[in-house]
């Protein structure tokens, strides 16, 4: 039925179980997911070990997670690993809505003209674990434990956490100085823990059917409400890698499973939706229901949560995998500046200030647009048709439209480690958000392969000081930015210059196209402090360099004796 | 309930210029419907409407104002 072939991933008698020393891990991550591995390669390239426990021997089983969004994308491309995602998915940015018999509008996603990735790719999850896993066995600070189920945890000691393992040899017990727990939306730890969700489960099926076909239909995503050929609420296709398509129709509550999953009734659906005279072949069909909910808290001690296993969403949005990501790549850096002893344990706090926002925001949508798509009552019914209706002759209703907000990078506005923010008037990019994806050219040794700025900023904290020429930053200000660059906790500033070969000291952007001062909305003289996740989290229109250094505190949640009040004014 | 909506942004003076015109046309715009398709109707004309308005805190204060006082037994 597909064309897939499962890898098996080869079990080893772990060190516990063969008479080794069992040595005590800084990090375990349970759960070889699209998360968790994405933990592991985050923590391995800040130099941090860990062993990664996983109760499968294979990648994720069926059809999941296909649209993988542009935040993940250059996540990922940190990481080393998003060129085969991008060779092997699908590249789209446009989409269209239809309502009952006709097209109501096309969207486009795509928000930087000049971006290094497309809004969407739309890869299989099963290949894009497989590239992790790959990328993972290659790497040395890496250990993937296969087969190796945990079934419960102990974390009375202050100082770490045990974890109780099953494996095929027996079990065993393995303790670490802190536990991330990505074991999915039915995750043991969380059982184990007694923590419960908050949220909301829906009650709704939907059928997906991912099929195989040779057709020309354009790249887009396409969703109907009412579709005029089918008893079906909404539908939803995409096109994904290798000539796979994914069909979703929603089927309401009262239905029999055993039966709408079965081939033959699930045919003339397909039919209806692409035409009947198109052959196709069958590589996966299943229902969902689907919840919108939340742990209330994401570390606890030395446990902490990320992906499926604190939050889970509906689809419409692909939103649970892209939020997961952004969760692995807010801990990384954090962790490994405390494992590192840059940081204080403080700053891991921080991952539960920032992502709980970030999830909640997340669920927002999702359950906004799973209230649009399945109404809940006949008013509801009545206000969502009469949208549509409008949407048809009018574009301000278009906006009331909802067949999923797509995920975006989560803006962390209101985060403990943002601090200054001073002479912007809301221009460029806010505290919070992500440095943006535009083009820029790299003078300094080793940035051949540099054509965005993220390329550049890579997993350290950065400056961005902009300015014409090296000469033209004051002597204190270019020797302060040179002292911080050799800092404890370095923080590398670039300059950014409309002209060639402008700094010798510093390392220089060249912003030919003039992307970067634009989307930054900055001028010489002006700072931005970026974390090794490129959020920003303090910027300058000029820089005041004696904020700096509080700055840079406030980023790693470490106290002053009598710091200053971050300034607000932006 | 009004007393809360005093200092607010949502305009209760009298401003309809045609006051029982508009109050027949409100009418007649629903003659010929059933039920649903009124509620249909109306969902597009508050729609309109609430586009009209555009900000959003002056039709939250009206929805608070329209609910104000159904405790609602569904
Ligand atoms: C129909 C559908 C469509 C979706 N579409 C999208 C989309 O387009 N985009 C998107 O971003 N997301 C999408 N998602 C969501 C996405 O699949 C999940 O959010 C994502 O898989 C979460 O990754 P995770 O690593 O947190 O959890 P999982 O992928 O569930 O991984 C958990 C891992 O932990 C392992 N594990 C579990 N328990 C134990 C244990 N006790 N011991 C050891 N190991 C254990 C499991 O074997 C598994 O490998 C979709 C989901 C569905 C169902």
């Amino acid at each position: 039925m597909t064309t897939y072939t499962y890898p098996r991933f080869d079990y080893v008698k772990p060190a516990e179980l063969s008479g080794g020393t069992a040595s005590r891990h800084p990090v375990a991550v349970v759960g070889a997911g699209l998360v968790g591995l994405t933990m592991a390669l985050d923590l391995a390239q800040r130099g941090i070990a860990c062993v990664v426990l996983d109760d499968d021997e294979t990648v994720s089983h069926g059809s999941r997670s296909i649209c993988q969004a542009k935040r993940t994308l250059e996540i990922w491309d940190r990481l080393g690993v998003a060129g085969k995602m991008m060779d092997q998915g699908v590249t789209w940015n446009d989409g269209r809505v239809f309502y009952r018999d006709s097209e109501l509008y096309q969207f486009n996603l795509q928000d930087i003209p000049d971006s290094k990735f497309p809004a969407f790719i739309n890869l299989q999850q099963y290949y894009v674990e497989q590239y992790l896993v790959e990328a993972a066995q290659v790497n040395d600070l890496i250990e993937l434990r296969w087969r190796n189920q945990v079934t419960g945890i102990d974390t009375a000691a202050a100082d770490g956490v045990t974890v109780h393992v099953d494996t095929p040899d027996g079990k065993y017990s393995l303790s670490c100085d802190w536990l991330i727990a990505a074991d999915g939306a039915r995750s043991t730890i969380r059982r184990e823990m007694g923590l419960d969700f908050i949220g909301e489960v829906f009650q709704d099926h939907f059928l997906i059917a991912d099929i195989e076909m040779q057709v020309d239909f354009p790249v887009e995503r396409r969703f109907w409400f009412d579709p005029p050929w089918g008893p079906e609420q909404s539908a939803l296709l995409h096109m994904q890698s290798d000539n796979k398509w994914r069909l979703d129709f929603q089927l309401g509550w009262d239905i029999d499973k055993e039966r709408e999953v079965k081939p033959e009734n699930v045919i003339p659906r397909v039919k209806r939706m692409i035409g009947d005279d198109i052959e196709f072949e069958f590589e996966w069909i299943s229902i969902y229901t689907f919840q919108c909910r939340r742990l209330e808290k994401f570390k606890h001690g030395r446990v902490f949560f990320i992906g499926d296993a604190a939050h889970q969403v509906s689809p419409f949005g692909a939103r649970g995998g892209n939020t997961g990501v952004q969760d692995a790549d807010n801990l990384g850096w954090k962790l490994g500046l405390v494992l590192n002893g840059r940081a204080p344990e403080a700053l891991l706090e921080s991952y539960d200030q920032e992502r709980v926002p970030a999830s909640a925001e997340s669920i927002m949508h999702s359950t906004r647009a799973t209230d649009f798509i399945t109404p809940k009552g006949p008013v509801s019914r009545a206000f969502r048709d009469a949208v549509l209706e409008l949407a048809r002759d009018y574009p301000f209703a278009r906006a009331l439209v909802n067949s999923g907000r797509l995920s975006t990078p989560t803006l962390l506005r209101d985060s403990p480690l943002n601090s200054y923010n001073v002479g912007f008037n809301g221009t460029g990019v806010t505290l919070g958000t992500p440095c943006p994806s535009v083009p820029v050219e790299a003078q300094y040794e080793g940035g051949d392969a540099v054509s965005h700025l993220p390329d550049a900023l890579g997993g350290g904290f950065c400056g961005l000081y902009f300015a014409e020429t090296e000469g033209d930053i004051p002597g204190d200000i270019l020797s302060g930015l040179l002292d911080l660059a050799g800092a404890d906790l370095p923080v590398s500033t670039f300059l950014v210059s409309p002209l060639q070969n402008a700094a010798s000291k510093l390392r220089g952007l060249f912003d030919r196209l003039g992307a970067v001062t634009q989307a930054l909305a900055a001028e010489p003289g002006t700072f931005y402090l970026v974390r090794p996740d490129q959020h920003v989290c303090a910027r300058w229109r000029s820089l005041d360099i004696g904020q700096l250094e509080t700055a840079l505190h406030t980023a790693v949640a470490q106290r002053q004796s009598g710091a200053e009040q971050a300034a607000s004014g932006g | 309930m009004s007393d809360a909506q005093a200092g607010g942004r949502l305009a209760t003076e009298l401003r309809l210029d045609d006051a029982d015109g508009f109050y027949e046309r409100l009418i007649d715009m629903n003659k010929g419907l059933t039920e649903q398709e009124a509620l249909h109707v109306n969902a597009k004309l508050v729609l309109l409407l609430a586009n009209h308005i555009g900000e959003s805190d002056v039709l939250e204060e009206a929805m608070a104002a329209a609910r104000a006082g159904v405790e609602g037994s569904a």
